[in-house]
């Protein structure tokens, strides 16, 4: 079984992130730049199960602009076996980037595809889903184990209320949410080699996608700020302050 | 035209994000419609009929609805879109599950987790860990959108219930099958909504000691247990506790933060609530930057003494 894994390439998550001056967006020139985190556990997945036999062959792909060869790079290093750079400059929504992996999945005949459950930038949460219902294709979201059986994935789900398991036929899309593995450093040696492992460069236009926006995306604020608080002193003077002052308790 | 709002529940009771997402459906237009889909669900269709504003109530019952499965529970929001020309669900883990799905098979483009409703097809919502706003507009035929029920209050409930109409979904093929659910029982308020929450971080240092320093304080307020990923990730509380940009998103009147030093990926799921408390031993710890109150000082000093002074 082959599988594809979907990785973005977004600010790094401990980038304290700027607004731009004018409204129009969120300053990234220059910030630090990295593999979406929820993405290193969906290719750590993906390796672990080509270890263990459970599948034969992890192919990476991210949509997005030239940089974006540096996250497949490091999944390479991870372990994968080869990357697709789908090359798009600008806003890709999550819809457009959905139907671009739908036919990379096709034509590659994945059997499945790990995404992460979100991205740490646009916090959408989508793209695994709308891939899953484009492919015809079982979902299982939010992974936080996930056990082979035959023609089969039992899949533990993180759940507002606890957990869930559920069995998926496949061919099936897995997002990845955080306690699904912790992923591995890539050690030197395998960063090297990661440099000679294939990857090859498409568009939209030569997979037929439009990635025009739907959505317009008018202005981008600053969120409310917090008035300062005070430090206090004791626990006597802090109950005072949450009952007279505060009224919560 | 109308609004269907797929509703959170567990067939015996409808979920307070409902009552929420309600609020929200209400501001985008007048007539609401409230789809349970589920198995033995007449108690959540009844305490969905009795919310003030909806038009009317569709209860869709079939064994394959019972978990609320993604793939026959979008296929039946699907079969009903035509007559609707937005789609609501809260943003739960049910409803992060299904509504992409039902927007890619729409072919339209989902807004997720909405803040604030600025005109029928302009919405609010926090990107880069609630770092930044964005105004965004829709102008496709459907709009699909999850709201974020802590930035609503619950809808009131009514004198007059809405009707029900029963709907009998379409059968589809069956690409997953439920097998358990292993929930967290306790029986303090739901996170999610509770009033009053105490929240404890990795200084808490194992399980054992989570619990007997974080519950016996929040069991005095009556409130809900939340954790830190590091927390949760150190196996000191369960998964459903944790707040952040990627668990739970909470806005109590009262947050009080135990041994959490304040990282942004925590702040976007707390800052929020109304007054926040911070506990800490470091005081140039980033959770002050956002606190109310803060105290400098040992947790397992601090936490004890106010529960004995309560
Ligand atoms: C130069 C540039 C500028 C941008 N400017 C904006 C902007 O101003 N406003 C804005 O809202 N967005 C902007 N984006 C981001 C773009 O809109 C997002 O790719 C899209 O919205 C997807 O949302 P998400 O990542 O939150 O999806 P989610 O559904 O949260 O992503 C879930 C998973 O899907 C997969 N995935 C998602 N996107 C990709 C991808 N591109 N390649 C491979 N796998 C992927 C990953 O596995 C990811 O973990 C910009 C992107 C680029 C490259
Ligand atoms: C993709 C991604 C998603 C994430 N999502 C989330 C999320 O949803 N929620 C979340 O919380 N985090 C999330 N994180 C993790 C986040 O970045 C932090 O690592 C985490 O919040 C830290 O938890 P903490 O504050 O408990 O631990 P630490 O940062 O280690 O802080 C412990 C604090 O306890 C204090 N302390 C120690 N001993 C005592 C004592 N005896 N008394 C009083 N104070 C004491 C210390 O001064 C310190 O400030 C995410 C990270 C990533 C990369």
């Amino acid at each position: 079984m082959k599988i594809l894994v979907p990785v973005k390439r977004v600010v790094d998550h401990n980038v304290k992130i700027r607004m731009k001056a004018d409204g129009t967006g969120v300053d990234l020139a220059n910030a630090k730049m990295s593999m979406n985190p929820f993405d290193e556990i969906a290719v750590e997945q993906a390796v672990r199960m080509k270890e263990a036999g459970e599948a034969s062959e992890v192919v990476v792909i991210s949509v997005g602009p030239a940089q974006a060869q540096e996250v497949l790079r490091t999944a390479l290093a991870m372990g994968a076996d080869r990357a697709i750079l789908v090359q798009a400059e600008g806003r890709v929504e999550p819809l457009a980037v959905a139907k671009i992996l739908q036919r990379v999945a096709q034509s590659e005949e994945a059997g499945m595809v790990i995404l992460g459950k979100q991205a740490i930038d646009d916090d959408c949460n989508q793209t695994g889903q709308m891939l899953a219902a484009l492919l015809g294709w079982g979902q299982a979201t939010f992974a936080s184990k996930v056990e082979m059986s035959g023609g089969s994935a039992l899949v533990t789900r993180e759940i507002d209320g606890g957990l869930q398991q559920i069995e998926l036929s496949l061919p099936a899309v897995i997002t990845a949410d955080l306690r699904l593995n912790e992923p591995r450093y890539a050690s030197l040696p395998n960063i090297m080699k990661a440099k000679k492992k294939p990857l090859v460069q498409q568009t939209p236009e030569d997979l037929g996608i439009d990635v025009a926006p739907r959505l317009n995306v008018l202005r981008v604020e600053e969120p409310a700020a917090r008035a300062s608080g005070i430090r206090v002193g004791s626990v006597a003077e802090l109950l005072d302050k949450l009952k007279t002052e505060a009224a919560v308790i | 035209m109308a609004i269907l709002l797929f509703a959170d529940h567990d067939n015996a009771s409808l979920s307070e994000h409902s009552a929420r997402a309600l609020s929200a459906a209400l501001q985008i237009g007048a007539e609401v419609d409230i789809l349970i889909a589920g198995q033995g669900a007449a108690p959540a269709a009844e305490a969905a009929a009795a919310l003030t504003g909806v038009r009317r109530v569709l209860l869709a019952e079939d064994g394959s609805l019972s978990e609320r499965l993604a793939e026959p529970t979008a296929a039946l929001i699907v079969q009903l879109a035509g007559d609707y020309d937005t789609i609501v669900a809260p943003a739960t883990s049910s409803g992060k599950n299904v509504l992409p799905r039902v927007a890619a098979l729409l072919d339209v483009m989902q807004l997720s987790e909405v803040t604030e409703v600025v005109a029928p097809d302009t919405f609010k919502r926090p990107i880069y860990a609630g770092n930044a706003i964005e105004v965004v507009q829709s102008a496709e035929a459907v709009r699909v959108v999850t709201v974020r029920s802590a930035s609503f209050s619950p809808a009131a409930t009514g004198s007059a219930a809405a009707p029900i109409v029963a709907i009998q979904p379409a059968t589809v093929p069956a690409l997953s099958s439920f097998r358990q659910n292993l929930l967290s029982a306790n029986d303090r308020p739901d996170l999610s909504s509770a009033r009053i929450v105490v929240s404890g971080g990795r200084a808490l240092g194992s399980k054992e000691r989570f619990e007997a320093t974080i519950n016996p304080l929040a069991d005095k307020l009556g409130a809900a247990v939340g954790a830190s990923r590091a927390a949760v990730d150190a196996g000191y509380a369960a998964n459903d506790f944790q707040v952040g940009q990627t668990g739970k998103v909470v806005a109590p009147d009262l947050y009080i933060a135990c041994g959490i030093s304040g990282a942004i990926q925590h702040l976007a799921g707390m800052k929020d609530s109304r007054i926040i408390v911070a506990i800490n031993s470091d005081g140039e710890a980033p959770i002050f930057q956002v606190a109310d109150y803060g105290i400098v000082g040992d947790i397992f000093d601090i936490v004890p003494e106010m529960e004995r002074a309560l």
